[in-house]
């Protein structure tokens, strides 16, 4: 932690007042200035994209959609990575992970996959609780970061091959849930996407009641802004960094299950959103719930209007491009300002 | 004597007045025992090594292979996160840039494997010194560093794939010549010399690394991985040397990929950039001991025959592991488990550990 020079130093402010001042003055802009440029770009895309308006308004729709469900993987992981500091590689095998806990639910236990979402997310939330408290919390609270990432990454490796063991690699798919599309402004959607991004937007509502509304999620962003401090008056920090883990899987959980009706199952399923995951929580800001959301709605938006230039996973290279450049550029994340 | 005289510059009329402060070069008392040993041990583990092909059958060859190509990945690795501090989670993208550029002039344009070693290697060195070079200027360090590599290595993958001249998804056959030929590095199935190239590779890495790590420049990344700012107040160059050091790292690793291609005859994108790859670096060395000399080695020793063995025992189970039989992933989990263990309870390694407790 570094304190600001200038409130100590009387000689300094004249080199560094006007960097500080030009930042605090551009953080409430920058969501603005994303939004802006969002906007500009689908205009573009429309006007002078020379693609049919039909295609782009199917794929803008598909983006945000696909934006949705990036979201609901990420919310967890803005609280992992963003309090605990942890770069948790099992993001992905843990998504996976609570797929499989709703596949085996709804197929052996009949239950509705809904229902069996609901179901799961407990149990997500006891071995993230499990997992921080036996794994990782003793390497998190020494501050090692290079730690953490490769037992996390162990811990996917481990993951996705017993489910290898146990379910095997040929393709699954979840049985009986809600079929159907609508169609919105000549963009078709499945219900079930529609399905999963009211989902992201339920757990994001969610999670920023509890990160402002209680005193736990007040204990939460205090451990975050400063560890020594919330310890000092009182934060049992080893306590908030579990359940803090605990709760971002239990994010997974709900992803997972929302997901699972329109992917379909194999052990490696998951892997691709982990990665996906960091760049959005990165780009939209750590720790920031709001920021995840949105910054999983410009990749989805990205990976999707960026396919109808770069087919196949051409696209993908574009998102690689934002995340790169966040990283030089702002790596603070569009809503960023605790770091 | 000529190593004293040459400590004063050659305008210095008196060579008694800058003789009589400094200590001979030669003297007994400066010299390195621990290096030299450490030398001769090398020697002496590649020497047996080397006997190693002549006593195995063909399939154990070829696990052993596996096991070089792991070590020397694990060596490259070691070089820039475990000595320079930089937290590679891209090395795919250099052992990719290797194997790729060996396939495709060897495909396309007939090139010796050896020239292609040696394009590959620049080739590496240059992409890993932009990346690290744009990474630290913009203050990468830690979590940050390990993604923005993860990513570059993705965006290689991602542009391979997409390529038309590296053909896409289908990767590159290596043609088959109908004899041994030295000049396009193709021998006879099992030949013993399939195992000496590799291994020669990784005597030059474990040799370089002991060099280098006692070298000035060697000396300085490792000031600089323990404390930046210190070091950088010492006057130490730190973007020179971590980038030195980070192309020495790409070059080496670059290597792996070449003789992979020559050995298995193909190379297609996952197997040259996928992430597995980068794992495929990293926990070798995590196991062995990150930023020591034989870490790599003994992580590739014990990973490397590690799935074999798996296997051997689910081809054939014994009883009490029945419902073993026909199951796959086994390995893997074992192989995650196992650095999920030693990070938790040795972090510095097989090797780190054992080393620390015998000197103590």
């Amino acid at each position: 932690m570094t304190t600001s020079p200038t409130a100590t130093d009387p000689g300094g402010p004249t080199i560094v007042e006007p960097d500080r001042e030009r930042r605090s003055l551009k953080l409430p802009a920058a969501p603005l200035f994303v939004l802006a440029a969002v906007v500009v770009a689908l205009a573009l895309v429309y006007t002078v994209g020379q693609r049919e308006t039909g295609l782009v308004t199917q794929s803008v729709a598909t983006g945000l959609l696909l934006g949705g469900v990036y979201a609901l993987v990420s919310v967890g992981l803005t609280l992992i990575f963003g309090v605990l500091g942890i770069v948790n590689f099992a993001q992905g095998a843990m998504l996976t992970m609570a797929m499989f806990l709703v596949y085996e639910m709804s197929t052996s236990g009949g239950i509705p996959v809904y229902v069996a979402t609901l179901l799961a997310v407990p149990v997500m939330f006891l071995f993230g609780v499990l997992v921080q408290a036996t794994l990782l919390n003793k390497l998190t609270m020494a501050g090692n970061e290079e730690g953490p990432l490769l037992i996390t990454l162990g811990l996917s490796l481990l993951i996705v091959n017993v489910l290898l063991m146990i379910f095997g690699g040929r393709p699954l798919r979840v049985p009986g849930s809600v079929s159907g599309r609508v169609e919105i402004l000549d963009a078709i959607m499945s219900y079930e996407r529609l399905i999963a991004f009211g989902g992201a937007l339920l757990v994001a509502g969610a999670l920023t009641l509890l990160l402002r509304g209680t005193s736990f999620g007040l204990s939460i962003r205090a451990v975050s802004a400063n560890t020594q401090g919330a310890s000092l008056v009182g934060v049992d920090v080893s306590r908030v960094y579990a359940l803090t883990f605990g709760i971002g899987s239990a994010c997974v959980a709900v992803a997972g299950g929302l997901m699972a009706p329109f992917l379909s199952l194999t052990p490696s399923v998951g892997e691709q959103f982990t990665i996906l995951a960091f760049v959005i929580v990165v780009l939209g800001g750590l720790g920031n719930v709001a920021g995840a959301v949105v910054g999983g709605l410009i990749i989805g938006l990205v990976q999707t209007v960026g396919a109808l230039y770069l087919p196949g996973t051409g696209s993908l290279i574009l998102v690689f491009g934002v995340f790169v450049l966040v990283l030089f550029f702002r790596p603070q994340g569009i809503f960023g300002a605790t770091r | 004597m000529s190593a004293t005289s040459t400590a004063g510059t050659p305008g210095t009329p008196d060579p008694g007045a800058t003789r009589r402060p400094s200590v001979g070069l030669d003297d007994p008392r400066l010299k390195d025992r621990s290096t030299s040993r450490t030398y001769a041990a090398l020697a002496l583990i590649v020497a047996l090594l080397a006997v190693l092909p002549l006593l195995l059958d063909e399939q154990t060859e070829a696990v052993a292979i596996r096991t070089l190509i792991f070590a020397i990945l694990a060596v490259g690795w070691n070089l820039m996160s475990g000595y320079g501090g930089m937290f590679s989670f891209g090395h795919a993208a250099f052992f990719g840039i290797g194997a790729y550029t060996d396939a495709y002039l060897l495909v396309e344009h007939g090139v010796s494997p050896w020239i292609s070693m040696l394009v590959g290697a620049t080739i590496s060195a240059a992409a890993g010194t932009l990346i690290a070079f744009l990474c630290l200027r913009y203050r990468l360090a830690g979590a940050y560093f390990a993604l923005a590599t993860f990513a570059f290595a993705q965006v290689f993958l991602l542009a391979v794939q997409n390529l038309d001249f590296l053909r896409r998804t289908e990767g590159f056959n290596v043609p088959l010549l109908l004899e041994d030929s030295w000049s396009m590095m193709q021998f006879e199935q099992g030949s013993p010399i399939y195992f000496w190239i590799p291994l020669a590779v990784l005597a030059l890495g474990l040799f370089g690394t002991v060099a280098f790590v006692n070298s000035r420049a060697g000396q300085y990344v490792q000031a600089v991985r323990d404390d930046e700012v210190a070091a950088a107040s010492l006057g130490i160059r730190v973007m020179r040397y971590r980038l030195v050091t980070v192309a020495l790292s790409c070059a080496f690793t670059s290597l792996a990929g070449a003789f992979y291609t020559q050995y298995y005859f193909f190379v297609g994108p996952e197997q040259a950039f996928g992430s597995g790859v980068s794992v495929n670096a990293i926990v070798p060395a995590v196991i062995g001991g990150i930023g020591t000399v034989f870490g790599p080695l003994v992580g590739a020793l014990v990973v490397g025959p590690l799935s074999e063995w798996i296997a051997q025992i689910l081809r054939d189970p014994p009883e009490s592991l029945a419902f073993l039989q026909g199951v796959t992933g086994l390995d893997v989990a074992i192989y995650a488990a196992l650095l999920v263990l030693i990070v938790l309870f040795m972090p510095k390694g097989i090797y780190g550990t054992l080393r620390d407790r015998f000197r103590s």
